[in-house]
């Protein structure tokens, strides 16, 4: 541990650190633009430089290992004159556009050059133009602006593991590009933007909105998969213009995923602002207590088995339990459920559905065993981790399938559930590998509990695990990789029937009456039933409804989202919800009152402390609801490995036109000039 | 000096030869194991010996496959150092040295005759396609101030006639005598050797 001064304040730092990281233990702020926490350092713009006890020349910080008595100063007048100097040059090529520019209010040059530049230009040529590169529908490019700092290159390379972006030429005329203006072919490609510490990389679908001092800025939880990205939405008025990412060490540390980032314009589109009934075959709007009224004298006239509900895959935990409230207890019935498919889910334990080893622990693991996943399309930012820990650790990743590039090597199987069950009875050379890592991995996808023989399969898994002891005080192998910001939350309240298949009747039309909040994945042919939506956007659900109760979207409405590790996070409110829309709690207690005379709860805070009542009550006691075993011979399927269609994996996804460029981008389709 | 950029007519494939594939094979091997990626620049060399004196994209394709390596870096190393040509250069391949000795030394006719003889810009066939020209930085033999390099040999000593001659010869097809064209050996100083004169081998 080297001892160093800086500023002739003494610290102490660990081994390996750097200059710059000592001046910051001690205080001392660096301006810098290529440096970066997350990255590699590339030493090449130079601003970092400070002054060092017997050295003729600065040094840049940024690059020069902290070694044993050093003697570090940043606040003399050479230094002053040496980033004045750096300042200087990197403008010499830098437009003078700040009015025009997005970056403007939050461009690192900007700030810096106030704080350490020169206010005056001595440089009388002419500056160098470069024209602007094609990266894709999300970032926007604007070259001349560009520093070289190589941030985004390193990124590209380092973090989102897709080597596209490279520096060509020289000297003045070097550029930064991808390969022959091919736009970037990654799931994490726009956190460049935020990289990028000019106005060169900006946010093309933000281009021109809003300035960040006019935006409301609100700490929040993404919803777009169940990793529960940490971010931070920016509303104007009541529209969501942006979502940037906060650094959150254990979940998405600085990054989000594209489509975290851009599905926000989808809160714009398809709304639903206003109730709405059916009337022979086309919807009229309606008013609050009318579709109430209906809704009552349905739910009177059938016989309370014929009532059943689900609950949808962006859905808060809030509303999740005073539905499954208002079913216990206004309408004295279990009809409900949070699943769409027919997956398995043995919820006697919590272990069996959430992500046990932790997204942190990807990093510790010694091998990784995928099973039915597709982490980079399935959950981005955890295999953004899972590379992480490949590049840090070389860690050894399997996977039964072959699903294409995840950025990482890995081996691939031949993605027969009869290769599972060979592994798993302990006969392969896989299951030896399994056995003798100390912290391996097993993370079971969506795709394998959908299969007829998920039960075998899981429990075999588990068992071999525990088995082999690989169970341990710190260390849990088994993960479950879940897709759905809602699904952990659900399982948690208990939002599932598995005394009987709710799915195989609602397809075989026993329902009268089907209640959907924000369910938009059931797949049955509607017959005569009386089907009730209640969300944000006009999608499928909506569609096959007979009365629409207008929702709120994540961003409106305060609500807990617990992720895919279980960990239970709170989702802020930004904007309100549109026109008579209300929040989902606030929709089902009123209709609660409608029928019973009664609110379910006087407020959302008693709503609120009910919940956690009810969370804590069940870790106390682990239910057993799953006692019998369904008994029925292993036979050998093809493990099809079913992903949604990454941009449009949810309701507000698939009303974002990002997403659908996005999603055109990937497909290479070539714009004809007439499709608008 | 600007960014070379890639031509227009690319071929649609290339490949290594089975003479340069040996040569290729030869320099992977001189890095350690997992380090093959050094071999790029030894490897574009080839490429454009084999190409007729220049690189195009597919070359560049193939040598990233040929070393498992992402393409922009292929790329950006093809774009990064001047004596990779990225666009067809003539059969006969003029560098002029412009830097300052050869400069002082009335460079500057060489490039009038290269605009009269070869074509009006840098990097331009001439007509009979032969022959392109291109300035260049010091090519280090500033003793021989003015100087040009045609393919793989120097000429010095130069002006503009002579530079006239010396394209003349290339366009009937013969091969210009490499080296000086004031009569020099190597650099020895002009007429006669003036110290060093007791040393008979100097």
């Amino acid at each position: 541990m080297p001892k160093l001064k800086v500023n002739d304040i003494e610290v102490e730092v660990e081994d390996g650190l750097t200059v710059l990281q000592a001046c910051e233990k001690a205080g001392a702020e660096i301006p810098r633009f290529c440096y970066h926490e997350k990255l590699s350092i590339a030493g090449n713009c130079r601003m970092c430089l400070v002054e060092m006890e017997k050295s003729p020349k600065p040094i840049a910080s940024c690059a020069m290992p902290a070694t044993e008595g050093m003697n570090i100063k940043t606040n003399t007048a050479f230094v002053e004159k040496a980033r004045k100097g750096v300042m200087e040059f990197l403008l010499a090529n830098h437009p003078l556009d700040c009015p025009v520019c997005d970056q403007g209010g939050e461009c690192d040059l900007q700030d810096q050059s106030m704080f350490y530049g020169v206010d005056k230009s001595r440089f009388k040529e002419n500056k160098r133009a470069v024209p602007e590169k094609n990266m894709g529908p999300l970032i926007k490019t604007q070259m001349t602006r560009c520093i070289h700092c190589t941030r985004c290159v390193r990124f590209a390379t380092e973090v989102a593991g897709v080597s596209e972006l490279g520096a060509i030429g020289r000297g003045e005329d070097m550029q930064i590009t991808t390969y022959l203006e091919h736009s970037m072919q990654s799931e994490l490609s726009a956190n460049v933007i935020d990289l990028c510490p000019v106005g060169a990389l900006t946010s093309k679908p933000y281009v021109f909105e809003a300035r960040p001092w006019e935006l409301k800025k609100t700490e929040t939880v993404d919803v777009m998969d169940a990793v529960g990205s940490n971010v931070r939405v920016d509303t104007y008025d009541w529209e969501v213009k942006r979502v940037l990412p906060i650094i959150n060490e254990d979940i998405n540390e600085e990054w989000i995923s594209d489509k975290t980032r851009y599905a926000c314009d989808g809160l714009l589109n398809q709304r639903l602002d206003t109730p709405f009934i059916k009337y022979n075959g086309k919807f009229e709007k309606a008013s609050w207590s009318e579709v109430f009224k209906i809704i009552k004298s349905k739910f009177e006239n059938s016989s309370k088995d014929k009532v059943c509900g689900f609950v949808g895959d962006l859905t808060n935990m809030e509303t999740g339990y005073i539905f499954k409230e208002f079913f216990d207890r206004t309408l004295n019935n279990i009809n409900y459920d949070s699943r769409s498919d027919n997956r398995f889910l043995d919820n006697s334990e919590r272990e069996n559905y959430i992500f046990n080893s932790s997204i942190n622990g990807i990093e510790d693991s010694d091998l990784i065993f995928l099973i039915g996943a597709n982490p980079r399309y399935e959950a981005t930012i955890l295999n953004a981790r899972i590379r992480k820990a490949f590049v840090n650790n070389n860690t050894k990743v399997i996977s039964l399938n072959d699903v294409g590039d995840l950025t990482y090597p890995y081996k691939n199987l031949d993605g027969q559930t009869q290769t599972i069950k060979t592994i798993f009875e302990g006969s392969e050379e896989i299951s030896k590998e399994i056995i003798s890592a100390s912290k391996p991995m097993i993370i079971i996808g969506e795709s394998l509990l959908k299969l007829n023989s998920s039960e075998q399969l899981f429990n075999l898994i588990k068992n071999f695990l525990k088995k082999n002891n690989k169970f341990t005080d710190d260390w849990n192998p088994l993960n479950l990789l879940s897709c759905d910001a809602a699904t952990v939350g659900n399982f948690d309240l208990g939002i599932l029937n598995n005394e009987k298949n709710l799915l195989e009747e609602l397809k075989s039309n026993k329902f009268e009456i089907v209640y959907l909040v924000g369910q938009d994945n059931l797949e049955f042919n509607k017959k005569d039933e009386f089907v009730i939506y209640q969300g944000s956007h006009g999608d499928k659900g909506a569609e096959i409804a007979d009365i629409i109760l207008p929702g709120s979207a994540y961003t409106e409405q305060d609500g807990y989202f617990t992720n895919l590790e279980g960990k239970m996070q709170k989702a802020y409110k930004a904007s309100y919800p549109p026109g008579e829309a209300k929040e989902d709690w606030q929709i089902i207690n009123e209709l609660a009152e409608v029928m019973n005379n009664r609110k379910l709860f006087n407020d959302k805070e008693e709503l609120e402390s009910s919940m956690f009542n009810y969370l804590k009550l069940q870790k106390e006691k682990q239910i057993t609801i799953n006692e019998k075993q369904k008994i029925s011979d292993f036979q050998n399927e093809k493990l099809n490995i079913q992903i949604k269609d990454y941009y449009f994996s949810n309701a507000i996804a698939r009303s974002s036109k990002t997403m659908i460029e996005c999603n055109n981008s990937k497909l290479n389709i070539k714009s004809t000039g007439t499709d608008g | 000096m600007s960014l070379r950029r890639p031509a227009k007519n690319q071929p649609e494939t290339f490949e290594f030869n089975s003479s340069s594939i040996k040569e290729a094979n030869k320099i992977v091997l001189k890095y350690p194991e997992g380090k093959q990626q050094s071999a790029v620049m030894a490897l574009l060399y080839i490429a454009q010996k084999q190409n007729d004196n220049w690189i195009p994209l597919a070359a560049m394709k193939y040598i990233a496959k040929f070393l498992d390596m992402p393409y922009i870096k292929v790329y950006e190393v093809a774009t990064f150092y001047t004596m990779y040509n990225l666009s067809p250069v003539g059969k006969y391949f003029v560098q002029v040295c412009t830097t300052t000795p050869c400069m002082i030394r009335g460079a500057n006719k060489l490039v009038e005759a290269c605009k009269e003889k070869i074509s009006d810009k840098e990097n331009e066939l001439s007509n009979d396609k032969s022959c392109s020209w291109m300035e260049v930085e010091c090519l280090g033999a500033c003793v021989n101030a003015p100087m040009m390099q045609i393919n793989d040999d120097y000429y010095e000593d130069l002006d503009k006639e002579k530079t006239i001659e010396i394209f003349d010869k290339i366009s009937k097809g013969e091969d210009p005598k490499p080296g000086s064209y004031r009569g020099r050996l190597n650099t020895e100083p002009e007429n006669n050797r003036k110290t060093l004169m007791d040393v008979k081998n100097a």
